[in-house]
């Protein structure tokens, strides 16, 4: 028996790694502590000049929200714009974009170029907003209930079957 | 070739004070908050880099952070206020010490876990060395003959 000791830890070992590399778990991403929380309150200047500023009181409307945090500067962004055009379109939810560290007539073009799914949308130019939000890096997606309070953060691009598989279960549980 | 080494040497020498963070940033004015800041910076984990602590990392959220953290800290906040404001947005992670709380009892316990299996471990083995199994019958009398043949 004690001779096969070393053999079974192995084969643990073995299985213990193969789990986690079989896993989608990304090491990088880490829970964030704002969920089950209301949204950090700020108040920031419209990506349009004729728009009152954004507020956390822009989303709390009575149905979920999804608030993205994006950059013309960020390649990532880029990528999950078809999933953000997708929500907004196909699904109907509505959508705040923070266009985080990003000079304005930059994210205005990034908008015009690939389409704007955003209802509302902020300008974070410090990144105060984002650190507020517990945001490393753009893209970062928050889903907010009716009330206000965040329910689900994504962290990193919508891409790939991360929104059939991950955002739309969270949102359609709010629904 | 002795002056192309001394080049090289003198490269890296510069090379290395290039590295050094923070020659864009103003240090705070008072030189004992300015040091409590930067003991402070250096328990902040970079959550760009995750290894590095913000003080020592060039990304531009650690910028950010050490930023509020010199803010606070010249506003006259307690490390303990800063640390919280960013647990607050970063979780614990944030730290680059967990803190000793029930969820983290395990992890801080482990190292001496390890030891006292260690330990165990190697009491057992001594007690098998120390005390064979006795002879069985069949044995003894294989010795007796062996003994017997050699006289």
């Amino acid at each position: 028996m004690k001779r096969f000791l070393p053999l079974g830890i192995v084969v643990f070992l073995v299985a213990v790694f193969l789990g986690m590399m079989l896993s989608d778990r990304n090491p990088n991403e880490i829970d964030s502590v704002l969920i089950g929380r209301p949204a950090p309150a700020f108040s920031i200047d419209s990506l349009s000049a004729d728009t009152p500023p954004l507020t956390e009181a822009d989303l709390k409307t009575g149905e979920p929200v999804l608030v993205n945090f994006f950059a013309s500067w960020c390649v990532p962004c880029r990528a999950e714009h078809d999933s953000l055009m997708e929500l907004a379109g196909r699904y109907r939810v509505p959508l705040i974009g923070i266009a985080y560290k990003n000079d304005p007539a930059k994210a205005v073009g990034f908008l015009n170029e690939l389409g704007n799914p955003f209802s509302k949308t902020g300008l974070d130019l410090d990144g105060r907003v984002g650190i507020d939000w517990g945001v490393s890096g753009v893209p970062e997606t928050f889903l907010i209930d009716g009330s206000g309070v965040i329910r689900y953060r994504h962290w990193g691009p919508i891409v790939g079957d991360s929104l059939e598989a991950r955002l739309l279960p969270e949102l359609e549980a709010l629904r | 070739m002795r002056q192309v080494l001394g080049t090289i040497m003198l490269l890296f020498g510069l090379s290395v004070a290039a590295l050094g963070v923070a020659v864009d940033e103003k240090p705070l004015p008072d030189p004992a908050q300015e040091a409590q800041a930067r003991a402070l910076m250096k328990e902040i984990r970079c959550l760009v880099c995750q290894n590095q602590s913000i003080e020592d990392s060039n990304a531009d959220l650690a910028r950010d952070l050490r930023a509020i953290v010199r803010e606070r800290i010249a506003l006259g906040d307690s490390p303990e206020n800063v640390r919280s404001y960013l647990v607050d947005r970063y979780g614990d992670w944030v730290l680059l010490k967990p803190p000793i709380k029930t969820s983290t009892y395990f992890l801080w316990a482990s190292p001496f876990l390890a030891v006292l299996v260690i330990v165990f471990l190697l009491l057992g083995r001594k007690k098998a060395v120390a005390a064979p199994a006795p002879l069985s019958e069949d044995e003894e009398a294989q010795i007796k003959a062996l003994l017997e043949r050699q006289e």
